[in-house]
């Protein structure tokens, strides 16, 4: 098909570059400048979707973002997207797109079963119909649900498109660059104050691309050409198009998203798909202008039905015709400039006004130009079911109640003017208290929470000079305020049309004996007759109407259907618009790519990853590594054909019966220093800390303030008034912060100061029977017998030249030591390690065998430290001091905490020895039991233990104290196992503590 | 995202910020008896106040430092704030 209802000439499109592009498979022609919407129907297409619910056809009714219908699946570049409007969506070559919600195809529908069962699908009708039986909601309804519904589908590949975020400052973010976005930033820009201005569109200028008026002597057009191009050239201006700001958030913060390249066939080398910016403004000005609204009347959604200001858009932008034979149906005086547009390329538009005798400069000149004008005219009902054939059309008496005979007038598009509404999602999302202004019928921005102000239309002033005048001079008092500069611009000299006031008609009634859908909203199909069950069923509040008919959801957010919902319910109720009120407007304005809002935060990206110096020989040496909050850690080292279990058992095993080395740099670390740090720490561990010698390490245990475990570590005094702090890898930043807030605020009076040294120190663990060889080769002038550094002892001494610190300490309960280096030197110390104990047949191990070593020996961790235990849970209770007060010991006095049979850490093995035990298992006393079971504990961690050759655990166990020797169950319904277990001591391995302080 | 003047930067975005809770408790004096409902009071019980608020923040990615902020938590707007060491009046 060729572009038959494209104009000769007219209209903004770069005639000299054809597109070719394709919708629903088929192939079409359309030109630089074009939106996918302008495109089709200048190529007579008008046929673009099926509606949400009774899948009627949907054409288009709109021209750019107050769309509610023509949403389509779109493919560009090897990519789909859901959910992109067509009259938004500009085009590109090879753009391909296709209609949503309707299948197999948009002219043969099967869904559209729902249109002649629309008597059954009132409002609520999934609420009341897909109840019962329960059974029949996973496998019949949702599924059936899901499929009927939604529009479009999410692509599930991984999105090779890039996304970035932008944080910006400014004096001034203006919201539109209509009129009076163009006039408030080219005042405030004259005073010098930093300015964003935003425009959704691709084309600057807003309404004056389509309005007939003179500014200065200029057309609209050429007046905003000329603004626009002086602002691009200041340095304290920003102007960006196709951005939309859609979202006004606390303190004065904007979110917009700036489509970079999505008119584009492909992004370019280096640049963004799209950029969403967080813009920070002292001052807001909003000027996104308004809204047509429709008039509500029979069969109203039929293709071809769309808004007045629309037509004259796709007119005067696009010069293209949405129709031959027009309709124009107004309650006011624009309906009549689209009607002049259309006599002016040569088309005959009929005009029905609902007014009996309106008068004005715009109406006169339409009657000069012989326009067929049917005043106290009504359309009924739109006639023809893919799109308009004829409307049925009645005069209306004085009082529109009363319709005269019905006539059948032939068209191919009826173009609807209810009057305008301003846009005021944005004021309304910064919490302004919107009012309600009779002469528009609208509610318009009332008093500001945030420092915002709206302009023009958004406003409701509907006359350009106003607009003008107000938008100059709100420009320039706020940017005077901020910068303290006035440079005065003289006010152009305005012509524009004089225009009468409008009717408040909104919804046409209905005829006698005729039962038409009036669609209310469109994107929703909700029509007058849902709202009427509504509120018969008793619903009354706004904010439950809309939830139960779903009336200005979704991405429409009510831009078309809102007011005339509300004209309807107040009409309903006997109230007046403003005592029914409207429903809260919610970001985002319009829809915005998930890929925006995530930015680049995806892959590696999407958290910072911690590697230790020693990564790389991990590496080079076959580690699986394994996520330890933000740190890589090496999880165990592969040999052969190992798999994890094998691998984790020889590397455990050789500790008990060798010598193993382990990466401990991820250790939170701590340094504390000041004449009061012995008593920071005695205040904030459960244990005393106040005779702690030079030169010696004590373990410790840390509370909340109430009673649970916060964390556990050990801390050496290296000197005087300095102590060296380690925590969990998890755990190191919350320690830090809770030190700070100790000493900040409760304790200023203690002169203590901590910073974290986490990344200053590389750690390695020597863990084993022969570790103390392998120090004696790493250390040969240091005394490292059991005399010279004994358990819990510290020393500095030389590694070949690097300053050493060496602790003896041990979570593997063997003798062991940890060794640190400053952080560059980590590498270098490791090798020297694995070096010195290639004789004693040293082996690296990772997190895994690290685990199996501490389970088998009791010692806890994460596991059991895990936010709901206090220390008594852990057995720690030995270390809770009787002598002194610490964090979170008054806590531990309370009821709860001091029961007899509170639950404890035991060992659990099974009794066939063989069957391992799934971690978060229950330990129950029957495993037959009725269900539910009671429960009297959970299996905390799982190992295979390598000294005993079976399978081990900890548990948290009721009355564990007694219930060493005991046989129960261990149950996990998720892997479907009932084990029989006996209950031991969690110290399973030396439980005397022999093998540290050998 | 809120705005907040931290007393020793100046005006950061909240998520250099991280919330730690009502700034009007004072934690008991250690070694000090007190009643079983006190301590509650201190550890457990916070008022759920609808308007102005002082609450403490900690300026984590920047200076570290502890600060009070009174803030209203119906409309967000922060009225004042202070650092750790100065009274609230």
């Amino acid at each position: 098909m060729t572009q038959s209802f494209r104009l000769e000439s007219g209209g903004l499109i770069n005639r000299d570059k054809k597109i070719s592009f394709k919708f629903n498979g088929k192939k079409y022609f359309g030109y630089e400048g074009d939106t996918l919407a302008s495109a089709l129907i200048a190529n007579g297409v008008h046929l673009i979707g099926r509606s949400f619910k009774y899948h009627r056809p949907r054409g288009f009714f709109g021209a750019g973002v107050d769309e509610p219908y023509a949403i389509v699946q779109l493919y560009r570049n090897g990519e789909t997207e859901p959910n992109i409007k067509a009259t938004e969506q500009e085009l590109f070559e090879g753009l391909e797109a296709k209609s949503v919600n309707c299948w197999p195809s948009v002219n043969f529908d099967v869904g559209a079963i729902n249109n002649f069962l629309k008597i059954f699908l009132p409002a609520g009708f999934y609420y009341k119909t897909f109840m019962w039986p329960k059974s029949f909601w996973y496998k019949i309804y949702e599924p059936f649900i899901r499929r009927a519904a939604g529009l479009g589908t999410a692509s599930i590949k991984h999105d090779k498109e890039r996304y970035e975020h932008k944080y910006e400052y400014c004096d001034l973010l203006i919201t539109g660059s209509g009129p009076s976005g163009l006039a408030s930033a080219y005042s405030a820009a004259k005073n010098g104050a930093k300015v964003i201005l935003a425009e959704d569109k691709s084309r600057f200028g807003g309404t004056l691309l389509t309005s007939e008026v003179n500014i200065g002597n200029q057309s609209g057009k050429e007046w905003a050409d000329s603004i626009i191009s002086e602002l691009k050239e200041m340095p304290n201006v920003t102007v960006k198009n196709r951005s939309q700001v859609f979202g006004y958030y606390d303190h004065n913060m904007l979110v917009m998203s700036e489509r970079i390249s999505d008119h584009l066939p492909k992004t370019k080398k280096f640049h963004p798909k799209q950029r969403l910016w967080y813009i920070r403004a002292k001052e807001v000005l909003i000027s996104s202008g308004s809204i047509e609204r429709p008039i509500v009347f029979g069969n109203n959604d039929t293709p071809g039905v769309m808004l007045s200001s629309a037509a004259k858009e796709y007119l005067k932008v696009y010069g293209v015709l949405v129709g031959k034979k027009p309709l124009v149906f107004t309650n006011n005086d624009s309906g009549y400039e689209t009607a002049i547009e259309f006599k002016k390329n040569g088309i005959d538009p009929i005009i029905l006004d609902t007014r009996k005798e309106p008068q004005s400069e715009i109406i006169e000149e339409a009657k000069n130009m012989n326009i067929n004008i049917k005043n106290s005219y009504v359309v009924v009902a739109a006639q023809g079911y893919k799109k308009v054939k004829s409307a049925d059309v009645a005069k209306i008496s004085d009082n529109k109640e009363e319709l005269g005979s019905i006539e059948n007038i032939e068209c191919d598009c009826i173009c609807v003017s209810g009057f305008w509404t301003p846009t005021i999602h944005l004021a309304s999302q910064s919490g302004n208290k919107t009012k309600f202004n009779e002469d528009i019928d609208a509610f318009v921005p009332g008093i500001s929470k945030q420092n915002e102000k709206t302009l023009g239309a958004a406003n409701g002033i509907y006359t350009l000079e106003e607009t003008l005048k107000d938008s100059f001079e709100k420009g320039n008092l706020l940017s005077k305020k901020i910068t303290n500069n006035e440079n005065k611009i003289s006010f152009p000299n305005v012509v524009e049309k004089k225009s009468t006031v409008h009717d408040k008609f909104w919804c046409v009634p209905l005829p006698k004996g005729k039962n038409y859908k009036r669609f209310l909203d469109f994107q929703n199909d909700v029509a007058v007759s849902d709202i009427e069950i509504a509120l018969k069923e008793g619903y009354r509040s706004i904010e439950h109407v809309k939830r139960y008919t779903t009336l200005g959801m979704a991405t429409d957010q009510g831009k078309t259907s809102n007011l005339n919902g509300l004209q309807l319910v107040s009409k309903i109720e006997n109230k007046v618009v403003p005592a029914v009120g409207h429903t809260t407007f919610r970001p985002p304005y319009s829809p915005v790519s998930i890929g925006a809002i995530v930015g680049r935060e995806v892959g590696k990206h999407s958290k910072p990853t911690r590697k230790s110096p020693m990564h790389s020989w991990h590496e080079k040496n076959n580690a699986v590594f394994v996520d330890a909050g933000v740190w890589l850690r090496p999880r165990y080292y592969k040999r052969g054909e190992e798999n994890l279990f094998e691998a984790s058992k020889r590397e455990a095993r050789n500790v008990r019966t060798n010598v193993g080395v382990c990466d401990v740099t991820t250790l939170g670390k701590i340094d504390i220093k000041g004449p009061d740090a012995a008593e920071l720490l005695n205040r904030v561990y459960t244990n005393a800390w106040l005779k702690l010698p030079i030169g010696k390490a004590r373990y410790g245990v840390m509370l909340r303030e109430d009673g649970i475990v916060m964390d556990d570590g050990t801390t050496t005094r290296i000197s005087e008034n300095h102590y060296h702090m380690t925590t969990t890898t998890a755990q190191a930043a919350n320690v830090l912060s809770h030190l700070e807030y100790y000493l900040q605020l409760v304790w200023p009076e203690l002169n203590v100061n901590v910073v974290s040294t986490t990344e200053q120190w590389a750690g390695a663990a020597i863990a084993g029977p022969k570790s103390r060889e392998v120090l004696k080769k790493l250390f040969p002038k240091s005394d490292v017998s059991n005399e010279g550094l004994p358990f819990m002892g510290y020393m500095e001494a030389d590694l070949f030249g690097v300053k050493a610190k060496i602790f003896r300490i041990s979570f593997s309960g063997e003798l062991a030591y940890e060794v640190n280096v400053e952080s560059d030197n980590g590498y270098f110390m490791w090798e020297k390690i694995i070096e010195a104990g290639e004789e004693f047949g040293i082996q690296p191990y990772g997190t895994e065998a690290l685990s199996t070593l501490r389970i088998e020996m009791g010692h806890v961790a994460g596991s059991e430290l895990d936010g709901r235990t206090i220390p008594y849970d852990n057995s720690l209770e030995g270390l809770l001091s009787k002598k002194k007060d610490f964090i979170g010991k008054r806590s531990l006095s309370r009821k709860a905490f001091a029961v007899e049979d509170r639950q404890k850490i035991v060992g659990v093995v099974p009794l066939d020895k063989k069957t391992s035990i799934p971690e978060g298992s229950h330990l129950v006393k029957d495993s037959n039991a009725p269900l539910p079971n009671p429960k009297l504990g959970y299996i905390s961690a799982s190992c295979w233990s390598v000294e005993y050759d079976n399978p081990f655990s900890l548990a948290i166990l009721k009355d564990g104290k007694n219930m060493i020797g005991k046989k129960l169950f261990v149950m996990s319904p998720l892997k479907n196992k009932v084990i029989p277990v006996e209950i031991v001591s969690s110290h399973y391995v030396d439980p005397k503590g022999e093998r540290v302080r050998s | 995202m809120l705005h907040i003047k931290c007393p020793h930067c100046g005006m950061r975005s909240q998520n250099e910020f991280s919330y730690g809770g009502d700034a009007t408790v004072k934690r008991p004096e250690l070694g000090k008896e007190i009643s079983d409902q006190d301590w509650d009071n201190f550890v457990y019980n916070r008022k759920s106040l609808r308007g102005k608020h002082w609450e403490l923040w900690q300026h984590l990615s920047g200076c570290r430092q502890w600060i009070k902020v009174q803030r209203d938590t119906a409309t967000h707007e922060i009225f004042k704030t202070l650092k750790a060491n100065e009274e609230i009046s």
